[in-house]
């Protein structure tokens, strides 16, 4: 049935999730497929903290994929998320970042619509001195903002655009929603933001945070100071979709690595040492030892422990070579000053200057740039293995090929 | 305020930014107290009053230690700068920090030649003159453009 192929052409490799197409990441087609199958197919996509809209009326814009949306706390308090696009005439109807109203009124012809996404009122609607005006049959109950399916979980909001996403928990798994709620056990305040442009296709973005194999080859600041070795205590999660992942490790400051230095790599620098250590004094906080959390929820959501950095990532496609990434950095409302600090000197490691994250900024564009002129082949993905399941290890490339697994599902392909 | 403290600031930050485009690294913490704080904030979270920046330095040593990973540890494509420093405003200050608030330009250079506007906004600082030379005891660099190129390596 061709309704159910979404390869636009491209023909996946015999070898299966061990090969990606480069293809897709650079065919128009397939990008226009990722937005209808993926971004507004059943999937839950990230769109805010509830920490963001506290106060009834508070809304931000954001994106699902290249759709915009608004995400606007009710004046009842529940949470709904609409798409930012006038019924009229299709202008945004909310053009400020954020703000709060208790109305939403598109700035081109005044059409009014409430916090549901329910039209209200149409400007002129019985025209001027008798003149003019809507005609009879118009209904304004036809004509609101689409508004979509909305699931909060643990402080995280989410929306749908299909009835066929499962419910959130459902969604999540038990041991990726287990691993959310490690991270958010309590009221949260945020604490920053970062914006970053990324010249690469935005799975390139979300492979890397699933690709635990690269974080101590790439990013050699952690491993020169030990706090990420692929020897370390840890592993990866992958849920039953292939879609979502867990890489964690835990601390081990004082470990010798045979392996590393036996290799002699790069990032084994024996001699260096920080000038002033206070950029990793933290605290274990969570009471488990884990200093590293790094968890994707498909398709396109970054949930980030280091150390005491918190932070949730947000992937937004931009056409098929551009992506923009989102950092929203949090702590906890009871945070004394002490830990205020603490997050402060380490959000050092992450973001687009982060000691452990400014590669990833440059990495994908370099994949980009290097699979042009590359139509028909693929990349290769066998590190721990061909398939796709959790494993005690983070040496492997187990959840990018889970991730894939869950796109080809989505996509047909 | 004196055309005296006008020309130390305005040259303090022609020697700063110098050193940067220079690649002059190993120099850049020198241009400051100990402590200090260097922090780069978009002008999103400092106008909020949300404290995460880019970069928070709060010694010569974090600043030393930013300059070794750059050396020794972080992989980024080459590229260098070019800062032009601007409208320099002096307000009085107390305890001999006076503070100071500069439009800058930063114009990265790639390695093959393309330049664009990297970032651009405000250097707010305060100085000390409590030395034989005057230093940075605070520099925030609030960027406007909050949507960052690729990634930031370089200090501004």
């Amino acid at each position: 049935m061709a309704a159910a192929d979404g390869s636009h052409g491209v023909v996946w490799p015999g070898e299966g999730l061990a090969r990606v197409p480069y293809d897709l990441y650079t065919d128009p087609s397939i990008y226009a497929g990722e937005q209808a199958r993926i971004f507004r197919g059943p999937v839950w996509n990230f769109l805010c903290l509830a920490a963001e809209i506290p106060v009834p009326g508070d809304y931000k814009t954001t994106f699902i994929g290249d759709t915009p949306v608004i995400v606007v706390r009710d004046l009842d308090g529940a949470i709904n998320a609409l798409e930012n696009r006038c019924a009229h005439r299709g202008a945004l109807v909310c053009y400020k970042a954020r703000g709060n109203a208790r109305m939403l009124t598109c700035a081109y012809h005044s059409w009014v619509y409430d916090l549901k996404g329910g039209l209200r009122s149409v400007a002129f609607e019985r025209g001027i001195n008798g003149q003019g005006g809507m005609p009879d049959s118009f209904a304004k109950s036809a004509h609101g903002l689409k508004r979509l399916r909305v699931a909060e979980y643990a402080g995280l909001v989410f929306a749908s655009f299909s009835d066929a996403a499962p419910a959130i928990d459902a969604y999540l798994g038990p041991e990726i929603a287990a691993r959310v709620e490690r991270v958010l056990p309590r009221p949260i305040k945020v604490t920053g933001y970062n914006r970053q442009l990324l010249a690469n296709n935005w799975k390139l973005y979300v492979e890397n945070n699933k690709d635990s194999y690269h974080a101590s080859l790439l990013h050699t600041f952690f491993t020169t100071f030990r706090l990420n070795r692929l020897s370390q205590k840890g592993g990866i999660i992958v849920d039953a979709s292939g879609g979502h992942h867990v890489s964690y490790s835990i601390m081990a400051s004082e470990q010798t690595d045979r392996a590393y230095e036996d290799a002699a790599i790069r990032s084994a620098k024996q001699d260096y040492r920080l000038a002033d250590a206070s950029l990793v004094a933290g605290r274990d906080e969570f009471g488990d030892g884990i200093s590293l959390q790094i968890l994707s929820i498909f398709p396109a959501f970054v949930m980030q422990q280091v150390q005491n950095s918190l932070a949730v990532r947000q992937i937004l496609p931009k056409g098929t070579g551009q992506t923009e990434l989102i950092w929203t950095y949090y702590g906890f409302a009871d945070d004394d000053a002490a830990m205020d600090m603490i997050r402060l000197k380490q959000s050092n490691l992450v973001g687009p200057a982060g000691y452990v994250s400014l590669e990833d900024g440059a990495i994908g564009g370099f994949v980009q740039r290097a699979i042009a002129g590359a139509t028909g082949q693929a990349s290769v993905l066998e590190m721990g293995g061909r398939g796709v399941e959790s494993q005690a290890t983070r040496a492997t490339e187990t959840s990018v090929r889970g991730f894939w697994r869950a796109y080809r599902q989505a996509m047909g392909i | 305020m004196d055309v005296a403290t006008q020309f130390a600031v305005e040259n303090l930050l022609a020697r700063y930014v110098h050193a940067l485009d220079d690649d002059r690294l190993e120099e850049w913490p020198g241009f400051f107290t100990d402590p200090c704080v260097y922090k780069i904030v978009s002008a999103e979270n400092y106008g909020r009053g949300l404290p995460i920046g880019v970069i928070y330095a709060d010694s010569q040593g974090m600043l030393r230690d930013r300059v070794s990973a750059l050396r020794e540890a972080n992989v980024f494509e080459p590229h260098r700068y070019r800062h032009l420093v601007t409208s320099t405003l002096i307000a009085a200050g107390d305890g001999g920090l006076a503070t100071a608030r500069s439009n800058y330009q930063v114009v990265r250079i790639m390695q093959d030649g393309r330049a664009s506007l990297f970032s651009t906004g405000l250097y707010i600082d305060r100085i000390s003159f409590a030395g034989p030379a005057p230093l940075f005891a605070e520099k925030l660099v609030v960027f406007d453009n909050g949507l960052i190129d690729t990634l930031l390596a370089i200090p501004l």
